[in-house]
């Protein structure tokens, strides 16, 4: 068997580290302006709205709809060619944060603007647990394995 | 410089970051800290800021460096950004630079900041590459499908941007991509990252381009006649997407409002335009955004009008544009330009052209540039 290349996973910085340490334990937190209020993403030192450096985290619901997306039909990593076609989305949080993710659990072609969708863990490695996020009315048993459509772990 | 700007502009205030072996910062936190500092001793705030320079080279920096920190810390849309890089003389440079742009009316206060510890910033890896999302064109993929959703915009009425530009490279004897194109070959091409096929984007390509620009008292005897910089104007709204407030929308509107009222012109006096094409997309979005025609309604008018030469009020990227002439990014859009002031493009000038509207734009509409040049 040929050996599939490795995925590209994330090295934390001091500003995200909450962020992924979150995802390990498979909650999705977003960092939180401890002076204005203000939630924002990805995770970063100051507060865009007043320059506070105060921030402290706080846990989404995990609950939001795809804002946009695109669909890769072409191999642009060698770790990602046995997914293709797959579904690179921006999803907006119900608390108004927007996130590069994937969807899967549907077929690329059903995928659509405004589509409410729920996150779940990815534990893709044993050091990262990446959030995916799948379509809101989609049962356990319907979402797909990396055989299929979505770019699920490879274990 | 002129002494006549001698004591114009002043240092308001100043910042620094910690200093040493700093493992647990990275070039975008302790460009951030200084810069904090520096507008917290000045008693200004970020907002107030509009314009931003920042050192190209700067360690672990990443490309518009300027552009991202200017966003981080909530200045955006910025209309002045620069990334410098002079070496050792930069940030002495940086002043004279932010003078320059005081002095032209660009920005109303400038932040400069250099620094950096090495370490790359990780946001690309961290937040994009898990995904399996590569590439410039996956980004403007995600702006293509936003529009199509809020306006039913089509993926074929995009191809009608490629197939005009083909036909316009078919008569620049300089283009590259000199095929024909049908409408019906571009919705055949393979995607490059859906809904943008193939079509849709350039193709590598070498190349150079160059210009002169001298003061008017110059240009009494020079070999052609000049094109005139009538206006000018930038607008950078985001550097990321997901920082950006709309990916349907440019910063054309607002550095074109800027250009016109700076030429005392508008749309209607344009005779031809070379708007920056790195996908189709950013065409369309720019046809709305300059007022060819209503937000939301660029595809209907690629349908009707259009942009190709001899049929089109305004014809659009009359030499091929990066799309089919050759993608060496924005230069040649201005020597185009330049050349139908001139009346000199032969079997693709435009009857009459004495003033051109160009634009420049890069990231994922990210930054923007407009200018009015006139005969």
């Amino acid at each position: 068997m040929t050996k599939v290349p490795q995925r590209p996973l994330p090295s934390p910085t001091p500003e995200s580290q909450p962020f992924w340490d979150g995802c390990k334990n498979h909650q999705l937190l977003i960092q939180k302006c401890k002076d204005c209020g203000d939630l924002r993403f990805p995770p970063r030192l100051l507060c865009p709205s007043c320059s506070s450096l105060e921030t402290e985290w706080v846990p989404s619901s995990g609950k939001g709809e795809i804002w946009s997306h695109a669909i890769f039909h072409k191999v642009y990593h060698p770790a990602f060619e046995r997914n293709i076609p797959y579904v690179v989305a921006v999803v907006e949080l119900e608390e108004g944060v927007r996130m590069v993710t994937n969807i899967v659990g549907c077929a690329s072609d059903e995928v659509k603007i405004g589509m409410p969708v729920e996150v779940f863990f990815d534990d893709t490695a044993p050091e990262v647990t990446i959030p995916r996020f799948k379509p809101s009315k989609a049962e356990e048993s319907q979402v797909r394995t990396d055989e299929d459509q979505g770019p699920l772990p490879q274990r | 410089m002129s002494e006549r700007l001698r004591g114009k502009y002043c240092i308001a205030g100043i910042g620094e970051s910690e200093l040493g072996h700093l493992d647990r910062q990275t070039t975008i936190s302790l460009n951030l800290i200084a810069s904090k500092r520096a507008l917290d001793d000045a008693g200004i705030s970020a907002k107030e800021v509009d314009g931003i320079i920042a050192m190209s080279s700067s360690r672990g920096g990443a490309s518009l460096l300027s552009l991202r920190l200017g966003e981080l810390l909530g200045m955006t849309p910025l209309s002045f950004i620069l990334d410098l890089d002079l070496e050792g003389a930069t940030a002495a440079a940086m002043v004279q630079h932010a003078v320059m742009a005081l002095e032209a009316g660009m920005c109303r206060a400038v932040l400069c900041v250099l620094g950096g510890t090495g370490k790359t910033s990780q946001e690309e890896e961290e937040f994009y590459a898990p995904y399996g999302m590569f590439d410039i064109t996956a980004r403007y993929a995600i702006a293509a499908m936003r529009h199509m959703h809020r306006y039913g915009t089509t993926s074929r009425q995009l191809g009608l941007i490629a197939v005009a530009e083909r036909a316009h490279a078919r008569l620049n004897p300089i283009a590259t991509m000199k095929e024909p194109m049908t409408i019906d070959e571009h919705q055949g091409s393979p995607w490059a990252v859906e809904p943008l096929h193939m079509l849709d984007c350039p193709v590598q390509s070498d190349g150079a381009g160059a210009y002169v620009v001298v003061p008017k008292a110059r240009a009494k005897d020079l070999k052609h006649s000049p094109a005139f910089i009538m206006g000018m104007g930038q607008s950078h709204p985001h550097r990321e997407i997901l920082d950006s407030a709309s990916l349907t929308a440019s910063g054309a509107k607002v550095s074109g409002e800027m250009a016109f009222r700076m030429a005392g012109l508008s749309l209607p006096d344009v005779d031809v335009a070379e708007l920056s094409d790195p996908v189709t997309y950013a065409v369309l979005v720019q046809l709305e955004d300059y007022g060819f025609c209503k937000k939301g309604e660029a595809g209907a008018f690629l349908e009707t009008e259009g942009i190709e030469l001899n049929k089109a009020k305004i014809p659009v990227n009359t030499h091929g544009g990066l799309l089919s002439c050759a993608n060496v990014p924005g230069i040649l859009h201005i020597t185009e330009a330049v050349k139908q002031l001139r009346n000199g493009c032969g079997q693709r000038q435009v009857p009459e052209a004495e003033v051109a509207l160009v634009s420049g734009s890069g990231g994922v509409m990210s930054t923007h540039v407009t200018l009015v040049l006139g005969k």
